[in-house]
């Protein structure tokens, strides 16, 4: 079945590329034109090609930009993620309006100067002005970008690590997990290597250092509230990448050393969920899954479960097989529903002596 | 000129050439003559370009439609298509393949290869290349690197997998994917032998442009094409020694145990002797290529479209020397831009900082650049060969594809959309269908000069408008999915119920690509059956003012019969007035070819 409608599908295609040959050999119809070279109506022709597809452009412009940006991101749920959305957005406003603007010079362009039999092209070769007035407007405007992009970048990656008030937490990657490990009590991290990795040591810490004795290793992350959050990033097999997109974090995770990221989360799950944005989404998302599970209960297979918000961990770094399905649930909550979860789980040192 | 043509073997032994009798291996195979290797090159680029876009297709209708069951699954990928389910490894093998295949094998020799070896002989005014020799081995070290990396397409435990970047660890240990294995060596062995002929290629090039210009030929008067295809030729000396040193420690530490990218690694329940190595120095390694690379595709490109534009405007490239500087620009900057591929991998983040400053100044050449494409168009006489459609596309596409790289260059804004699909639309419009556009626009253009016949022009706009379309209607919605945080290289995205709502636009892109790679069997069709049955080519089609038009029809070794001619002018003399300014310097004729001599009533320029 399948073969045949490929088939179909071809010849149909095939069909309507004969019958466009066609259209475009009627439309020269008069004159027994064949030598290959576009004449007056070919360029007449594709002249206003031209301007429809200015059209088409701009439609297609408008309507991604209305049906598919509620696909996007929420607003940002850490502190310096506000500074990367307005950053993005001065970007794309500019971007959009460079994009407009030379897209329509180009095509109206191609329009109005089409060829005809007698027209003179102007001799025009060099202006010096004109080319130092399009040299130095991008040049500021970028100037613009670049000094804006650079503070926002240092502001971000600068992670001062003295920071008392910081909690630090490690992410841990393998083929194709995450774990966390909370440096506990004592806010610091006990040494770790593979070469430590045995039975219940999944993350390889140093048996003999008395700084992992209280370090907490969990499957999902949990962070509070307003507070920074120092990551340490570590990879036991190949690359990984610690992507977070609501939090506008990401980092890679290099096996052989640390890498780090630093954010303050500023909106707990349970407020995100209550954004208009996010509630709109979810329930675009639960529709699309209820129309599928009327499929699926027709051919009796198991049904989607309903979608609900959650803050996500994803690996964005070609890992292997299972790449597509490396995540990590992420939970932003109170301090003290933070800590009272942080106080149910098991040291190091509990785990190893049970 | 075309009587000269016929008479050509007359022609020979004024140039004191040995004509020696051609058989079909010298002449078709073996060949030393450029125009026959470029063909080769041409030809050879089309059939790896019909592999990397099939691919293409098969990963998108896994992507579109990831719970259904194609038959098309089984029959091309066999054992990992059963049952008409795609394997997740032999997914990333499809992406890892169709981008080494359209980078490398497609759109650097493909194109250049193609272009320079046809164009820069033929417009300096030469008999051949530097080294007829060096070219045809050039040639045949890509024709090998190509069955090689086809080769490992059949290997029992899959081809390469890792990606086109191929970031060790996980293309150097065969335990972490089976894509690591067989394939991967092949992969890097297929590299190896690329690069090779790539070195033999731009060092004729190079020479050629510098030593064997015709007389009156000087570096101002050179068409674009051919500082394009110069300049090209240097990055590529430049930066391709690197990937080879950077594959040649991946063999060591694949094959002989070294630990030059590797420390710290336990998989597979095992723990690795390797200690010591870094990662990161692949990836600097890599993109020390791997950014050039980019502009190894796109300027060629460039300087194809600059030459047709001018030709089907009939006007003069607007700003020549803006344009040879800001090709001189980009080239030096390529190379000091290749850190903002790395900015969340783990590198310094002042290294970041410098290379956000330099990524972004080369936004300015390109804008200048763009903007005196369209200057040119300003006040044309333009000429909708199906070439002009395509070269106006590249500018399109170009300008839409490199404004968001303004969004990606920017350190602080990449960390949010690096490794998304914000990155693969974006350089999809900006390299490949840019490029894709620069070869489309070559091979119209010079198809007259290739194979002495010319393409039919209707299926040429068939072709144009249908991808012009589609090129739009695949990459621009993927914006879209990228900045909605979809990670690249996701064998599906069910795993992430937050994803559900970008599936119908995966659909729609899905539908795009597919309307887009059909009407490309419509160029296929054209391209070859315009061989054997197009219409008989004139001398100079177009109107050029170039000298591979002055060159007879006919192929003769040599390029021309009798001397080579001498140029008085620059390439762009079109439409040119007389002092008077009452008519074109030579009366009713709106082209001054660069073999003519400057005329009486005609005023010098300082080209």
């Amino acid at each position: 079945m399948t073969g045949f409608l490929v088939i179909a599908v071809l010849v149909l295609f095939a069909v309507a590329v004969w019958q466009m040959n066609k259209i475009f050999q009627l439309s020269q119809v008069g004159k027994s034109d064949d030598s290959q070279i576009a004449n007056d109506k070919d360029n007449s022709f594709n002249g206003k090609l031209m301007l429809y597809f200015l059209v088409f452009f701009y439609v297609f412009l408008v309507y991604g930009f209305w049906q598919w940006s509620k696909v996007l991101l929420p607003e940002a749920a850490s502190e310096h993620g506000k500074d990367v959305d307005l950053l993005m957005l001065i970007s794309m406003v500019i971007i959009m309006f460079v994009l407009v603007v030379t897209q329509f010079l180009l095509h109206y362009f191609a329009f109005k100067y089409r060829g005809k039999q007698g027209q003179r092209a102007v001799f025009f070769a060099d202006n010096d002005k004109l080319e130092f007035i399009w040299t130095i407007i991008p040049v500021i405007v970028l100037a613009g970008l670049i000094i804006y992009g650079l503070f926002t970048w240092t502001d971000i990656m600068n992670i001062n690590e003295d920071d008392e008030d910081a909690l630090v937490v490690e992410l841990y990657a393998k083929q194709f997990a995450w774990e966390a490990r909370y440096a506990g009590e004592d806010n610091t991290l006990g040494d770790a290597n593979v070469r430590f990795i045995e039975g219940m040591n999944t993350v390889g810490i140093d048996p003999s250092d008395p700084d992992g004795q209280d370090d907490i290793i969990t499957r999902e992350l949990r962070l509070p509230v307003g507070r920074k959050v120092i990551f340490k990033m570590r990879s036991q097999d190949v690359l990984h990448s610690a992507y977070m997109p609501h939090f506008r974090a990401q980092m890679n995770t290099v096996p052989g050393m640390i890498t780090q990221f630093a954010f303050t989360p500023t909106i707990t799950t349970a407020e995100m969920r209550m954004n208009p944005d996010v509630i709109a989404k979810v329930e675009n998302i639960n529709n699309i899954r209820n129309e599928r599970n009327i499929a699926l209960a027709a051919q009796g297979e198991e049904l989607l479960d309903p979608y609900e918000f959650d803050y996500l961990l994803l690996c964005n770094k070609i890992c292997g097989a299972s790449h597509y399905n490396m995540q990590m649930k992420i939970i932003v909550e109170s301090e003290e529903d933070f800590e009272a979860w942080l106080a149910e789980q098991r040291t190091f040192a509990q785990t190893m002596n049970p | 000129m075309s009587t000269e043509a016929h008479n050509h073997s007359a022609g020979h032994d004024d140039h004191g050439h040995h004509h020696h009798k051609d058989t079909f291996i010298t002449k078709y195979i073996f060949s030393i003559d450029h125009k026959m290797i470029s063909k080769q090159y041409l030809i050879t680029g089309l059939f790896m370009g019909i592999i990397g876009i099939a691919m293409s297709i098969l990963f998108r209708l896994q992507l579109a439609w990831p719970d259904k069951q194609f038959t098309a699954y089984e029959i091309f990928l066999g054992k990992w298509g059963a049952d008409g389910i795609m394997d997740p490894n032999v997914y990333l093998a499809l992406v890892t393949i169709h981008g080494t295949i359209m980078v490398f094998f497609v759109l650097t020799a493909g194109l250049s290869g193609t272009f320079s070896n046809l164009l820069i002989p033929l417009q300096i005014g030469a008999r051949d290349m530097a080294s007829g020799f060096l070219n045809m081995v050039s040639y045949w070290l890509f024709f090998l690197s190509s069955v090689i990396m086809i080769m490992s397409l059949f290997v029992e435990a899959g081809p390469a997998a890792a990606g086109w970047t191929i970031y060790p660890p996980l293309s150097a240990l065969p335990q972490s994917m089976p894509g690591s294995g067989a394939g991967m060596t092949l992969w890097l062995v297929s590299m190896a032998i690329f690069i090779a002929s790539s070195l033999l290629g731009s060092l004729n090039y190079i020479v050629t442009v510098i030593n064997l210009r015709t007389k009156g030929m000087s570096m101002t008067r050179l068409p674009l094409t051919i500082w394009a295809f110069f300049v090209t030729a240097i990055i590529g000396v430049v930066s391709f020694p690197v990937l080879f040193s950077a594959a040649l420690m991946l063999i060591m530490d694949r094959s002989f145990g070294t630990s030059f990218f590797l420390s710290d690694i336990f998989i597979a329940g095992e723990i690795l002797h390797h200690q010591g190595g870094s990662p990161i120095l692949f990836q600097h390694l890599f993109w020390f290529l791997g950014h050039p690379e980019v502009y190894i595709v796109i300027l060629p490109a460039l300087g194809i479209t600059s030459e047709i534009i001018a030709t089907n405007s009939r006007k003069p490239i607007f700003g020549y020397r803006a344009m040879v500087a800001s090709i001189l620009a980009i080239a030096f900057l390529s190379t000091i831009v290749w850190g903002h591929h790395m900015f969340v991998t783990g590198m310094n983040p002042f290294l970041g900082s410098v290379f956000t400053f330099t990524t972004l100044l080369i936004a300015i050449p390109s804008a200048v650049k763009a903007f005196n494409y369209i200057t040119t168009l300003w006040k044309g006489n333009l000429q909708f060969n199906p070439a002009m459609l395509f070269s106006i596309g590249l500018v399109s596409t170009f300008i839409s594809g490199g404004l968001t790289g303004i969004i990606l260059g920017d350190s602080a804004l990449d960390i949010n959309v690096h490794d998304t699909y914000f990155v693969v639309a974006h350089f999809h419009l900006v390299m490949g269908i840019s490029a894709l556009y620069g070869l489309f626009a070559g091979v119209y253009h010079w198809f007259p000069r290739m194979f002495g016949r010319m393409m039919n022009k209707n299926l040429g706009y068939i072709h144009f408008w249908v991808t012009a379309i589609g090129a739009y209607g695949i990459f621009f919605p993927m914006h879209f999915v990228g900045m909605a945080g979809l990670p690249r290289r996701y064998y599906t995205n069910t795993a992430f119920p937050y994803f559900d709502d970008l599936a119908n636009i995966n659909v729609v892109i899905t539908i795009f690509a597919i309307i887009t790679a059909a009407v490309q069997l419509v160029f296929l069709y054209n391209f070859f059956s315009s061989i054997f049955y197009g219409k008989r080519a004139p001398q100079n089609p177009w109107n050029s003012t170039t000298l591979e038009w002055t060159a007879p029809v006919k192929h003769i070794h040599g390029n021309w019969p009798g001397a080579i001619p001498h140029v008085y002018r620059w390439s762009y003399d079109y439409s040119k007035l007389n002092k008077k300014g009452d008519d074109y310097v030579i009366p009713g004729q709106d082209f001054v070819p660069q073999n003519v001599p400057l005329q009486e009533d005609e005023e010098e320029l300082n080209h």
